[in-house]
């Protein structure tokens, strides 16, 4: 029987998988959030095949003008093609919100796995200190971090990253706690696999489903956190185009050219609306009952 | 009966005397810092001064010096010593009278303090002195023209000594400072406003028409302007360029610009450490080169909406001291891609550096555009302001963008920027004639005189170029239509005498 | 119970002191020299060597820290090196401010949240919950500094109702107050009414499922008390202590939303503060922000552990 255990617990995981993977399908909120999900992301892939002009391209005799057949989401104020901008700014805040979250999870889970795993003075040592961090509100690091690291897309990310990490330590950490003792990881413990073994192969994935869902949300987040980082000159520096420092540069010409404020606003609204579409898709897929 | 009508009439009245209690609200960019007027370093805080303390001298729009604290002066004949006779119905606001003892204990704490700001503005001061109640005079240990100048600013302002002659003085001054200015005092919360009230035993109390005054910080100059089209202010300054036409079109405001004393700059790292080893900008003829390719004009258009007037030297339209000898460069791409060849390169790869605003941005992202097309390859590294001036200092820049605000007298917008020793010379550009020049022409009172002199040096700075002017900062202040008598001075200072609301 | 309590208390003062450690440490590895930025234009060396020497900045680190720490100690969280108004000054005028924000971002946020919650679980499966569920995504969604910007064209430049930024106190004038807090904390509501909403719903949910609601209604009693007295009881549990947590999130979060509408208060103290590279101010807010959220947190777990009939009697 124990030898059948560990066994057992990965076709009871492959069956879950596949379950998901339906259930996933029939939603429709689901379904549409990975459109909008993808739907940015070739966005940003193919965005020197998409534009029609130049980001970069300034104009002293197209500045401000409004929406036309021309200039589909008008021109900013130095005569530049926002649709262009909005293009490429796409890949600042897809690459931001997926780096800032890659790096979270770097940092953040092998500390909560070691914390939950191992409890006693590791897990109090760790627990302490993401308590600390996590009492520092997450946008106010981040701005610390961003202005000691430089104005710039990666510094952005790596400040945004750190200032997230807190949050999987504590979830990976909780995951742990709960699975710790069921019994195929007792099992496989029993049989006298290596600590190493237990995390990796039987721990870590079953503390996924609940890692991604989080992740994908956490996207959504970072999105913003990068967008409001730009908006207060901290991120994707000029004259890459960034929709957080577009709508920066945007809030000084509220009544001469709206435009300029409205769409990239909006862009940031679909895709973090999109993202989070996903992640409640995830979540309602992968465990109904988790609902927060 | 009677007497009830009378009464309530009595009340009316009354409710509508108060009622003509007159506010006025000014609505600033920036937050002022220490209201210690000899440690302060931000412009915003010498608009409030100019309510709150009065200094020895003040200007007028010719940037000429009229009396103020003092009714009239006079250096002696080898220009060591400069007398002043004050005035002597002067009082401070803790009722303590003005003296020449007053003037003296604020002169020697500017030069003393150890944390004033003021000492290099009075380094020529040798010993001041007061031989009798209303005479002061100042010994320079040489000839020193800018040295009134300084008095007409914060060096000359005057505190009540009995406000300073505690130990922490610095701290609770800057808090609480008393002066005798025709405001005086009453508030302040960090980042949102600083409240004045009349003084009613200034010398021309009936000039000011205002009960009080109150300053606002309000950034974002969007919602400065939105403010001042609702009514919650009166007067803003710093409009922004782009807002112009919209604010000229507008009946209820009136759009009263004023070109500042002071400019933009680019500052090239000539030879200041590292940053210079491998600066293109180094060779003059790169510098000279960039320059063709600057449409001055066009930035003034683009990002001023015609309101920062093309600079190209350091001494502003309204100063005596601006030369007809230098027109400003008109672009020529042909003869830019000419001097490069001569120095031997067809691309220039550089990095601009400059602080992080929305103004300053657009104006890089301009001028990246323009050099280009005579092959200059610029990166654009803009960075926080703070961050900015130390690696400036260091060296770590090739060339950057910044401002300065201007002084009334000349020296003031060159000496430091171009003398080899000059605090604020980053570029350590170092030419010891042009020294000898610039220092000769501190001792030189008369404007024609010196202007010539500095003639002389802007001959050798025009071709050398280790700074390149942009364009003039302009003050464009817009009021109420209700606001009368309002006239901004070149040095963008608020002054209240004979400004008051019309009625109705 | 008191031993849990306290336990909790005792467990927070490593964090308050790591939290200490890690503000201290992030501002003194910020680049730019703080006193080439407060010595201004004319830059006098010998004004530079004596800030220096009176701000402790040549003093090695360790130095630095254990004076600070000994300062807060005795209530003295430093002056701004800006403008020499105490930290403490500086916190007294700002904290009112952002609290009164919280407060009413907030009262929306429940107003909102807790009903349309309620109504999503008790209406689930229907499109009465689909929609309800789409108001709360988009609200998590939209950045609100975009929401911001757009109230401000549409009410103040477009429609003239509403004052564009600034701030009244309340004691100064109530409705004005009112009418400039009015715009900013709605928009710090959208987020936080979400996410009340999402927790509300699936509270509720749990509640409504569970055995003593299921008993009530075969005791036949009506759907509304079954709803109200029973479910929405128990739901509260998780809400209030969440609600006290959002509190804490609120002050802090306000940082954009204060710099668009030119709020003065804490977050907009501390932006400014971190860009002047004014290192006294920023330590002394977030020293208080941390520690304000660390009390928070502990009110949060002691009303739970008080509120819940299971752990008290344990």
């Amino acid at each position: 029987m124990s030898a059948h255990a560990p066994a057992a617990a990965k076709g009871a995981f492959e069956r879950r998988r596949s379950r998901s993977w339906s259930k996933f399908k029939r939603s429709p909120s689901a379904m549409l959030g990975a459109a909008i999900v993808v739907f940015f992301v070739l966005v940003a892939v193919f965005a020197p095949l998409i534009v029609g002009f130049d980001p970069a391209q300034v104009s002293f005799t197209a500045i401000r003008k409004a929406p036309s057949a021309m200039h589909w989401f008008g021109t900013d104020e130095l005569g530049r093609d926002i649709l262009s901008r909005m293009v490429y700014g796409a890949r600042a805040s897809l690459l931001a919100g997926m780096c800032s979250v890659l790096i979270a999870l770097g940092v953040g889970v092998p500390f909560g796995l070691l914390a939950g795993y191992f409890g006693g003075l590791v897990d109090g040592c760790i627990s302490r200190a993401t308590e600390a961090l996590l009492s520092i509100p997450f946008l106010i690091l981040a701005i610390a971090l961003a202005a000691f690291l430089g104005p710039s897309l990666v510094n952005a990310m790596i400040a945004i990253g750190v200032s997230a990490a807190p949050l999987f330590i504590r979830l990976a950490r909780g995951q742990v706690l709960a699975i710790k003792n069921e019994d195929y990881v007792q099992s496989t413990r029993s049989l006298g696999a290596s600590n190493t073994r237990i995390i990796l192969r039987h721990i870590l994935p079953n503390v996924m489903p609940a890692l991604i869902v989080q992740a994908t949300i956490m996207i959504a987040s970072a999105i913003i956190a990068e967008a409001s980082l730009s908006f207060l000159g901290l991120g994707l520096q000029p004259p890459n185009p960034s929709w957080g420092s577009m709508l920066n540069t945007a809030k000084n010409f509220m009544t001469q050219a709206p435009w300029m404020s409205i769409f990239p606003g909006s862009a940031i609204f679909l895709v973090v609306f999109g993202f989070n579409l996903l992640g409640d898709g995830l979540r309602d897929a992968l465990d109904p009952r988790q609902e927060h | 009966m009677k007497k009830i009508a009378l009464l309530a009439g009595g009340l009316l009245m009354g409710m509508a005397a108060v009622g003509h209690a007159q506010d006025l609200r000014i609505g600033m960019q920036d937050d002022p810092d220490t209201l210690d007027p000899h440690r302060s370093r931000t412009y915003a805080a010498r608009i409030v001064f100019t309510s709150l303390c009065d200094k020895l001298v003040d200007i007028d729009s010719k940037l000429q010096f009229v009396p103020k604290l003092a009714k009239s002066w006079s250096w002696n004949d080898d220009n060591t010593a400069l007398t002043f006779k004050l005035r002597e119905d002067a009082v401070f606001h803790d009722g303590s009278k003005f003296d020449a003892q007053a003037a003296k204990a604020n002169l020697d704490r500017a030069l003393t303090l150890p944390e004033s700001q003021r000492k290099s503005e009075l380094a020529s001061v040798s010993k001041v002195e007061a031989p009798d109640a209303y005479t002061l005079v100042i010994n320079v240990k040489q000839p020193d023209a800018p040295l009134l100048a300084q008095l007409s600013d914060r060096a000359g302002m005057m505190l009540s000594p009995k406000s300073f002659a505690g130990e922490d003085s610095a701290s609770a001054v800057g808090r609480n400072p008393v002066c005798s200015g025709p405001y005086k005092f009453v508030e302040r919360v960090q980042n949102d406003r600083i409240v004045l009230e009349k003084f009613d035993k200034y010398y021309d109390a009936k000039d000011y028409a205002f009960d009080k005054v109150t300053f606002f910080a309000i950034p974002d100059s969007t919602v400065r302007l939105s403010n001042l089209k609702s009514g919650g202010i009166d007067i803003l300054e710093r409009a922004n360029p782009s807002d112009v036409p919209a604010i000229k079109q507008d009946a209820g405001l009136v759009f009263k610009p004023v070109t500042g004393l002071g400019f933009r700059q680019f500052m090239f790292n000539v030879n200041n450490g590292e940053g210079a080893k491998n600066n293109p900008f180094s060779n003059k003829l790169v510098r000279q080169a960039f320059q063709l390719t600057i449409d001055r004009a066009a930035i003034g258009e683009v990002i001023g909406g015609g309101i920062f007037p093309p600079a190209q030297q350091p001494f502003p339209l309204a100063s005596p001291y601006h030369s007809d000898k230098f027109p400003v460069v008109k672009p020529d791409i042909a003869k830019a891609k000419a001097l490069l060849k001569e120095a031997g390169m067809e691309t220039v790869q550089a990095q601009l550096t400059f602080a992080n605003n929305t103004i300053e941005a657009s104006t890089a992202e301009m001028v990246q555009a323009m050099a280009g097309q005579a092959g200059f390859q610029l990166s654009l590294r803009p960075t926080e302001y703070a961050a900015m001036l130390a690696e400036s200092a260091k060296g770590n820049f090739q060339v950057d963008m910044r401002g300065w605000s201007g002084r009334v007298d000349p020296d003031g917008n060159i000496f430091s920027f171009v003398t080899c020793k000059g605090t604020l010379n980053d570029s350590k550009y170092c030419n010891p004639k042009v020294d000898e020049i610039l220092r000769k022409a501190r001792t030189i009172s008369d404007q024609e005189k010196r202007k010539a002199v500095y003639d002389e040096a802007q001959t050798i700075l025009q071709d050398e170029l280790p700074s390149m002017y942009i364009y003039y900062q302009p003050w464009p202040f817009v009021v109420q239509k209700k606001v009368q008598g309002f006239e901004p001075f070149p040095d963008g200072m608020i002054r209240l005498q004979g400004v008051s609301f019309s009625k109705g | 119970m008191l031993k849990l309590i306290l336990r909790r208390v005792i467990v927070a003062i490593p964090t308050l002191i790591l939290v200490s450690i890690v503000i201290f440490g992030l501002q003194k590895i910020l680049p730019g020299d703080p006193v080439l930025a407060m010595a201004g234009e004319e830059r006098d060396p010998a004004v530079l060597d004596f800030l220096r020497e009176k701000y402790r900045l040549n003093d090695p680190l360790p130095v630095q820290y254990v004076a600070w720490i000994k300062e807060v100690g005795q209530g003295n969280l430093g002056v701004s090196l800006r403008t020499d108004i105490p930290v403490t000054t500086l916190v007294s005028q700002k904290l009112p401010v952002t609290i009164q924000l919280a407060i009413m971002a907030m009262f929306f946020a429940i107003l909102v949240g807790i009903p349309l919650g309620i109504l999503a679980a008790v209406r689930k499966g229907t499109r009465v919950e689909f929609g309800a569920n789409l108001f709360a995504l988009s609200g998590m969604s939209i950045p609100n500094f975009w929401l911001g910007i757009i109230l401000i064209m549409i009410v103040s430049v477009q429609f003239r109702l509403l004052p564009a930024s600034g701030y009244v106190p309340p004691g100064r004038d109530f409705w004005l107050s009112m009418k400039t807090m009015l715009m900013p904390a709605l928009v710090l509501s959208t987020a936080i009414a979400a996410y009340l909403m999402r927790h509300t719903r699936s509270a509720m949910l749990e509640a409504l499922s569970a055995d003593y609601v299921r008993t009530a209604r075969a005791k036949g009693a009506s759907e509304r008390i079954v709803v109200l007295r029973h479910a929405l009881r128990n739901a509260l549990m998780p809400i209030v202590t969440l609600v006290t947590i959002l509190f804490g999130e609120l002050l802090a979060g306000a940082v954009l939303t204060e710099q668009i509408f030119g709020i003065p208060g804490f977050g907009k103290l501390l932006v400014d503060a971190v860009f002047n590279r004014d290192y006294a101010v920023v330590q002394g807010v977030v020293l208080c922000i941390a520690v304000g959220f660390i009390v928070l947190t502990l009110l949060a777990d002691v009303l739970y552990i008080l509120i819940n009939p299971r752990l008290r009697y344990s």
